[in-house]
């Protein structure tokens, strides 16, 4: 893959670099050759995290996840399984919640990030954390903000009339329903089992939201 | 402070703050992705490198050669460790294999190197440049070939269950063929991984010889002492610290090659390191709650009162290890002259088996309780009459030993009230909800009570806060606010006037989080220390501490009040003490009880099980507070929903390795799982314990929950399950008619 500074990459030649390095991780002469070449060219990249514009120049490889993580020190977004598996790592960019584990920085150049840290502060939280905190909908704390910035999404995408797979009725408006909330948030696993909390605390801003 | 009589009247009585639903302290930073877990702490080590740990491919066998040139060479290497180069290394304690492998192999996925770049990008291509020849060797890794052979083996958690080899009461064989109603199955339980949120992660640095770890340990003594025996050194150049912890439930109890390998990774770059696990490593490098075979034998008279009972669990481990003391439970439950109780230990080469919360009972009441609900069946007795027919209020094995307090039938009357118990019909299949099958299941829950010595040391500020610090940890328990709600209570101030600082080994030595032990163990401690702290504040303030009352922010004493905040106008006043324990765990058997109840529905077309209610009623001392409580209990439902239909590693028999290790194949229960769950605390306060009173109850929660599940999904279908986790396709081919059911 190669690149020059100001290149904007299309989804599409990110996807056929990120088979080509499959395809040369399993030659391992190959392989060789591409560790022993120079450091990966760095890439320019702007994201925009809770309002603050950030111009940066990653190794593409970088996740989103691991550029909050570790370039911009916004350690909130938490990495539970760097696998799409567990949704630690939610966060929203515009608009839409996506796992920031499976896609990669120079993927989002100019988009706009929303993190926990952009939801609210300890002193001013927003009332999805407030309700957390109150219906006590977590417990060791690490997918938690996660699963708030998904609950955030979910009730955005009730309101749009986004379906699920539980949505019986596509003619009526969409309702947060405890079934819909639970089918919804499923992607986000909690192991200290907090669900029935977090289900409640949901229900709770959604009830004030409505 | 020693515990060792009863405890009489103290300030906890008053429960003005303690007992109280409380908000968690720490809720604000955790939910604002704030508190800071090991591998973001920036601050503490700016600049730090990236480690990438390579774990085995083999399970067993050794390493012929390891060529690191590749790698050496890649950019932005710094240094790459195996055993070729880490120095001489002991081994900890508590760990069964060691944590760097070389030249043998233990197991599959042991750390063999450690790759140390600029980047995590780096390291982690480099990684994948380090050659490593293997020599397979054979190892065993299939428990149902080994178990025939295994030899008798008692052993302990080393978190509080304990199952001898052989145990026996009475005459079991001839009671057991005297008795007219006999029950003779055997269950068995998978290989179970904690799967805790936060991958194992430590940040490392070296000033000398003197070393630092930021690490994500729930017992901070215990990897203290094991990472300087395993790096060889004085355990005053260590400190260990760990002041938030995502998740553990016993995998973080032990020291873990995260830590060790960062030490090593930046011993070796002369600069601190990071490392975390990759969650595909995670279910092979580190421990998990073996698998058991469990055979259970009840005999009982036509009444229901059970004459003989026989417990026997085989489980496996590494060379050294310990077995899954799954028949600890029926040492104490129920009541029966003649008693069997058998612990056999296989010896297999798959990774290290050890504590997952509630080491010991949670396996062994998935099995001992669906066995109840066999034999209640076969006695045409209701299963939660069954129990109650067999409670027991003393030791069974030493009758003149009682409980400290033992309240298992009022849970279970409690339980079936509330849950409409009356609505299940005993005859299994029959109840339906559209093209569902529903069914209704009830289960003991049991788990020892234990007290482990705790210090703490408080602190009085002249702004008047209370510090609270101690090496104690929260793994999501509720440890700083219980701790928070203590000092409050003691001191007589109000929470906001008290700081918590834990998880440091630099504070003084606590009980640490697992087998249900911290929040009553470190409130404990908290608890004594507080006391010399109000020795300290009345003698400043020339008062008779045995006389003085401390409330609302004032030191009471013959109706005059002082500011305790005047106490300190001079100067903080320090106060540390660490609470040890008598003989009254001996005198009395100290244990917590609850009852389970499930509701299921199973797919009449596919024999999915789904649950609809869930219930405990739990019996756990004084609960310190009921929002935190609730919130370990309904979570320790979850666990044991995970455990009753999913939960299973997956052994490759043939390389000796779980196959689904990563949160996609190995499957926990997810939101859509889990219904709105109920949970009651019965009103206790249990004197023999501790000052505190209270019990732990973090474990108790899980205890039962499988077999409830099972119970409910047999009452559902009428076919009986003996093999965990209860996917569908073990029953679906046995399901009632689905042409029946709809005439029906």
């Amino acid at each position: 893959m190669e690149c020059t500074d100001g290149l904007h990459l299309s989804r599409r030649g990110v996807l056929a670099g990120g088979v080509a390095s499959v395809a040369v991780a399993a030659a391992p002469a190959a392989e060789a050759r591409l560790a022993s070449a120079a450091p990966p060219a760095m890439m320019p990249v702007s994201l925009e995290v809770n309002g603050r514009h950030h111009d940066l120049r990653l190794d593409p490889r970088t996740t989103l996840l691991d550029t909050l993580r570790d370039h911009l020190q916004l350690t909130g977004t938490k990495k539970g399984c760097d696998h799409g598996q567990c949704g630690a790592c939610t966060v929203i960019v515009n608009g839409h919640r996506i796992n920031s584990c499976l896609s990669l920085a120079v993927q989002h150049d100019r988009d706009r990030i929303t993190t926990i840290e952009g939801l609210g502060t300890p002193d001013r939280l927003h009332p999805m954390q407030a309700a957390f905190v109150r219906h006590d909908g977590f417990q060791c704390g690490y997918c938690t903000p996660g699963q708030i910035c998904s609950a955030v999404a979910v009730l955005d995408e009730i309101k749009a009339g986004i379906p699920s797979h539980v949505s019986h009725d596509l003619a009526t408006p969409m309702r947060p329903t405890n079934t819909e909330l639970r089918e919804r948030m499923s992607g986000n696993i909690c192991r200290c089992g907090a669900y029935s909390n977090i289900a409640e605390a949901i229900t709770e801003v959604a009830g004030a939201a409505a | 402070m020693k515990f060792d009589t009863p405890a009489g009247p103290n300030p906890i009585d008053r429960m003005k703050v303690v007992g109280q639903p409380h908000d968690r302290v720490d809720g604000p930073l955790k939910v604002t992705g704030t508190a800071p877990y090991a591998y973001e702490r920036h601050a503490v080590a700016p600049g730090a490198l990236y480690g990438f740990i390579l774990g085995a491919a083999i399970a067993k066998g050794r390493i012929a050669a390891i060529d690191t040139r590749r790698a050496d060479a890649a950019p932005g290497v710094k240094a790459v460790v195996s055993y070729l180069n880490a120095g001489p290394l002991g081994k900890g304690g508590k760990n069964t294999a060691k944590l760097l492998a070389g030249p043998e192999v233990d197991h599959y996925h042991q750390a063999v190197a450690i790759v140390v770049a600029d980047t995590f990008e780096q390291a982690r291509a480099a990684a994948r440049l380090i050659d490593v020849d293997y020599v397979r060797g054979s190892g065993a890794f299939d428990l149902a070939a080994a178990a025939p052979t295994a030899p008798l083996t008692g052993g302990s958690s080393k978190e509080g269950s304990a199952a001898p080899k052989l145990d026996r009461v009475g005459d079991f064989e001839s009671a057991f063929a005297a008795a007219p109603v006999t029950l003779d199955a055997t269950y068995t339980t998978p290989d179970e991984a904690h799967a805790m949120m936060e991958p194992f992660a430590t940040i490392a640095a070296w000033d000398g010889d003197r070393l630092t770890v930021w690490t994500s340990n729930q017992m901070i003594n215990w990897a203290h002492e094991d990472l300087a025996k395993t790096l060889g050194f004085a355990p005053d150049k260590l400190r260990v610290d760990s002041p938030f912890i995502g998740g553990g439930f016993g995998g973080k109890l032990f020291l873990r090659a995260d830590a060790v390998m960062a030490a090593l990774g930046a011993k070796a770059a002369g600069r601190p390191v990071k490392v975390a696990m990759t969650r595909p490593m995670m279910f092979n490098n580190a421990t998990h709650r073996p698998a058991t075979i469990q055979r259970i034998r009840l005999g009982a008279e036509r009444s229901g009162k059970l004459t003989a009972i026989a417990h026997e669990a085989t489980s496996g481990d590494l060379p050294g290890g310990s077995p899954e003391t799954a028949t600890s439970q029926t040492k104490l439950l129920y009541a029966a002259p003649n008693r069997l109780i058998g612990q056999r230990l296989a010896v297999l080469d798959l990774p290290e088996g050890n504590a997952m919360r509630a080491p010991g009972e949670a396996s062994g009441l998935m099995a001992l309780e669906i066995a109840m609900d066999e034999m209640a069946e076969k006695l045409g007795l209701d299963p939660v009459e069954f129990r109650i027919v067999n409670d027991t209020q003393v030791d069974p094995e030493k009758p003149g030993r009682q409980f400290s307090q033992r309240q298992l039938v009022r849970c279970l009357r409690e339980g079936a009230e509330r849950f409409g118990w009356r609505a299940r019909d005993a005859q299994p299949g029959r109840r339906r909800d559209g093209d569902t099958l529903i069914g209704l299941g009830v289960a003991t829950a049991f788990r020892n009570n234990i007290n482990m010595k705790s210090g703490a040391r408080v602190r009085l500020g002249g702004d008047g806060v209370v510090t609270v610090e101690t090496d104690m940890t929260d793994i999501g328990t509720g440890s700083y606010t219980v701790i928070a709600q203590t000092a409050a209570e003691m001191m007589g101030v109000g929470l906001d006037r008290v700081v918590v600082r834990l998880g440091d080994s630099d504070f003084p030595t606590s009980s640490g989080s697992g087998g249900q032990w911290g929040g009553n163990s470190s409130t404990s401690g908290v608890y004594a220390a507080c006391v010399k702290l109000r020795e300290a504040v009345a003698q400043r303030l020339g008062l008779d501490p045995a006389a003085c009352d401390f409330a609302d922010g004032e030191v009471r004493s013959g109706g005059r009040g002082v500011a305790l905040t005047s106490a300190a106008r001079d100067g903080e006043l320090v106060a540390d003490d660490t609470m040890t324990y008598g003989t009254l765990g001996k005198q009395y058997q100290q244990s917590t009880f609850g009852a389970h109840f499930v509701e299921v529905g199973v797919d009449a077309y596919t024999g999915e099980i789904r649950v609809r209610r869930m219930l405990a009623v739990c019996a756990a001392g004084r609960i310190l507070n009921p929002k935190t409580a609730r919130s370990q209990v309904i979570g320790a439902m979850t666990m044991g929903v995970g455990g009753a239909l999913m939960e299973e590693l997956v052994v490759d028999t043939r390389f000796g390795f779980f196959v689904n290790h990563d949160l996609a194949g190995y499957e926990v229960p997810v939101h859509a799982d889990i219904p709105h769950q109920e949970v009651v605390f019965l009103d206790e306060a249990d004197d023999k314990v501790s000052p505190m009173k209270a019990k732990g109850v973090g474990e108790l929660g899980l205890c039962g929950v499988g077999a409830a599940v099972a119970n409910a999904a047999y009452n559902a279908t009428g076919v009986r399950i003996r093999d965990y986790p209860l996917t569908l396709d073990k029953h679906l081919d046995r399901l009632p008619e689905v042409g029946a059911m709809r005439r029906a």
